[in-house]
């Protein structure tokens, strides 16, 4: 079946046969009919002709010598031995049977059967001889020609015809009957029918054999072409069909050919614009840090000094400072995000213990979690939690998540939960603060989105951390999933594989807590 | 051109071609007592380190003409005296091929000035001279006050901070270093920054001191935790 659906040339082929099949076994059908009734009707006119001329000549004979001799018996064996040997020479049968009841006084002179020798009487049947017997001409059928088993000759089917004759020596009538086999015929028609049979046999393997070759010449390049676009497909860009000639194909070839082309042209043009904005990139960081560090050093060296300036000024130096802070991470990030958007971000893999980078991110944020009244709690599992990630990207991704999560806790504790399964690494970061309304889990990796825009920017954060925490978590081939519930809290979820880029399939840590989805059923 | 008192801590060759930046990084490191002198073009920067003779240089990477790796290089060839590139991308091949260059250290713009000076105070600090140690590694002996490391007859020379790496692993034998470790040690880092720094150097101080860099002896490394003094 899988042949049959894949391979067009075995449909055609297949197809092909089963018709040419069904029309030759037709067309030799009709043939042997035509033949076989040619043979017989013209073996049936030749035969009853035969009956007719050799009774009229037997009856003639009889008649001629009816004057002389009165022995009815010796004059029957005369007759029958006279047709037998006749039918020898010939190639026919006799029966001669009667006489009729009713046709001679002198039954006993002559009654019984007379034949060829060898031959059943039970050739003729029953149904002509009554016909026979009533009618005076001649009358025939077909039958089937047998012999006694001791001559070892095969029945055959043949033709019978039987007629009247008298016999003057009794004045009795007695039926004779001439059976001519068609052994012959048949023999002509099962040559006829090998003939036939070898003949419609090699046309249906030349059909085959042609239909093949035929669907060949134009599946092979269609087969070409499939293997090139599925190189193409693949990535290799320089693949090319090699064109021959000018015919569908070889233009089918060019068209596919041209397609590749214009394919690579764009995504050469794609590349170089990736490069050039990689560059750009690069040059935009270089241009900008320069200026920014001056500025950022003649700040620190005003904020120093500031207990000399009066009030405003001095105030001015504390804004001027934090502010330059602000813009320093703003542009970190901004250039962070340029990366991942020209390509350029590579992963540094090594093996972590994901649990160490929660200890470590929350150690660094107790001073923030202390100064909104709340802590940070780490709930790892036994499990080692490791993983083949760049160590400063996912403290990146934690950090963030943590610092979000002191965000809006609104004084309650944050916690992190870390744990591990064959395939993957999890961890999450669950505040029980103001929660995300519905629809918000997928903006928040938006970027510069903010849930309240009318909400404090204690931590400073500049609207891109989650954007870049998300591109992080895809740089690895990890996810990072939010849920929220109104007045339940959040819960930012980040699972990486244990090999950066395999698949997951499951991640350890729900995404829903289980403290929230027992809250809500 | 400005050429500066010379400060009591050190002079310090200031290499930049954004004038701006130059005079402040004077204004920061005179306040902090340091000497400096700008050089503004990557070209004249080798003429200007054999005049001034300074303690350390803070180099652009990005110079107009000569660029910084060059420089460095050139001043590598010649002195061991400390090299701290400024530099504007954190990227690691970026990176990577500065420390190879020969610098001791390098920091990332922007950068606040205390840390600038922080780095710049670690990598010149030696000013009090040392007792006379004398150590061994494998088969090379080495003079801590004289500053000099020997194989037989042979000396070769180090980098203050190549000799530094090879003191610190050669003063405990028996323990292994984590790359945190000797970025405090050596570098004089409180919080672990950047370990590429570690693995540069040990790189580049292999290639002086084993017979084969290839497969080490003297500085081997213990997979998974850091360094250590190869047995002798």
């Amino acid at each position: 079946m899988t042949i049959w659906r894949r391979s067009i040339q075995a449909r055609v082929v297949i197809s092909t046969l089963v018709l040419s099949a069904v029309v030759v076994s037709l067309v030799g059908w009709i043939l042997l009919r035509q033949v076989t009734d040619g043979l017989v009707s013209s073996k049936t006119e030749s035969a009853v002709a035969e009956a007719s001329r050799g009774t009229i000549e037997a009856q003639g004979r009889l008649t001629a010598a009816s004057g002389t001799n009165f022995d009815s018996s010796a004059q029957l064996a005369l007759l029958v031995a006279s047709i037998v040997s006749r039918g020898d020479v010939q190639g026919y049968d006799v029966v001669l049977i009667g006489p009729l009841a009713g046709s001679s006084e002198d039954l006993a002179s002559g009654s019984g059967t007379r034949k060829s020798p060898g031959l059943e009487t039970t050739s003729v049947p029953e149904r002509l001889r009554q016909v026979v017997e009533r009618d005076p001409g001649t009358s025939w059928t077909y039958t089937r020609v047998r012999y006694e088993p001791d001559t070892k000759l095969p029945s055959a089917p043949g033709i019978v015809a039987g007629s009247q004759i008298r016999l003057p020596a009794d004045g009795g009538i007695y039926t004779l009957y001439y059976l001519f086999p068609m052994t012959q015929q048949e023999e002509t028609l099962s040559l006829v029918r090998r003939a036939l049979t070898t003949g419609g046999t090699l046309l249906l393997i030349l059909v085959g054999g042609l239909t093949w070759l035929v669907t060949r010449q134009v599946v092979t390049p269609v087969r070409l072409a499939r293997r090139v676009a599925e190189r193409l497909a693949a990535g290799r860009l320089e693949e090319r069909m090699h064109v021959r000639g000018e015919d569908d194909i070889a233009r089918l070839g060019n068209s596919l050919n041209q397609m590749a082309a214009s394919l690579q042209k764009q995504i050469r043009q794609l590349e170089e614009l990736s490069r050039v904005q990689r560059r750009f990139v690069s040059d935009v960081s270089h241009e900008l840090r320069t200026p920014l560090t001056t500025v950022r050093m003649a700040g620190d060296v005003l904020h120093d000094a500031r207990g000399q300036f009066d009030p405003a000024t001095a105030r001015s130096a504390e804004l001027l400072q934090k502010e330059i802070d602000r813009f320093e991470v703003l542009l970190t990030d901004l250039l962070e995000i340029s990366r991942f958007d020209a390509g350029a971000a590579v992963l540094d893999l090594e093996d972590v213990n994901l649990v160490d980078v929660a200890q470590r991110v929350a150690e660094s944020t107790t001073a923030l979690a202390e100064r909104r009244h709340t802590r940070v709690v780490v709930k790892a599992s036994e499990r080692p939690c490791l993983a083949e990630v760049d160590v400063r990207r996912v403290e990146r991704i934690v950090r963030n998540l943590v610092t979000n999560a002191i965000d809006h806790a609104d004084g309650s504790d944050v916690e992190i939960f870390v744990d591990s399964n064959e395939e993957a690494t999890a961890l999450a970061v669950r505040d029980h603060g103001v929660g995300l309304k519905p629809g918000e889990s997928a903006m928040v990796f938006n970027r510069f989105w903010r849930a309240d825009p009318a909400r404090a920017r204690t931590t400073g954060g500049t609207g891109l951390g989650l954007s870049i925490s998300l591109e992080d978590a895809n740089l690895h081939g990890g996810w990072l999933q939010a849920w929220g519930q109104p007045g339940e809290g959040a819960q930012f979820r980040v699972t990486l594989p244990r090999r950066a880029g395999d698949q997951i399939a499951k991640s350890p840590l729900p995404l829903v807590p289980i403290d929230a989805s027992r809250g809500a059923s | 051109m400005t050429h500066g008192d010379p400060g009591n801590r050190g002079k310090v060759l200031v290499v930049d071609d954004d004038a701006a930046l130059a005079e402040m990084l004077t204004i920061v490191l005179r306040n902090e007592g340091f000497g400096t002198f700008v050089c503004e073009t990557g070209d004249q920067a080798m003429a200007d380190f054999r005049e001034y003779k300074p303690d350390l240089v803070l180099l652009d990477l990005m110079l107009p003409g000569k660029d910084g790796i060059d420089v460095c290089r050139e001043i590598r060839a010649e002195s061991g005296v400390p090299i701290v590139m400024l530099t504007a991308k954190n990227d690691t091949i970026d990176v990577v091929v500065g420390l190879e260059s020969g610098a001791d250290d390098y920091i990332v713009k922007p950068f606040k000035p205390k840390e600038l000076v922080a780095r710049i105070r670690a990598r010149v600090r030696r000013f009090d001279e040392p007792g006379p140690e004398s150590l061994t590694m494998g088969d090379l002996s080495i003079d801590v006050a004289g500053h000099t490391v020997t194989r037989g007859d042979e000396q070769i020379l180090l980098t203050p901070l190549e000799f530094d790496l090879l003191v610190c692993l050669a003063r405990k034998p028996w323990q292994v270093f984590t790359r945190e470790v000797l970025l405090e040690q050596v570098w004089g880092y409180r919080h672990a920054a950047d370990t590429r720094l570690v693995n540069v150097h040990v790189q580049r101080l292999r290639s002086k001191v084993e017979h084969d860099p290839e497969n080490p002896q003297i500085v081997v490394t213990v997979r998974g935790v850091g360094y250590k003094a190869g047995s002798s």
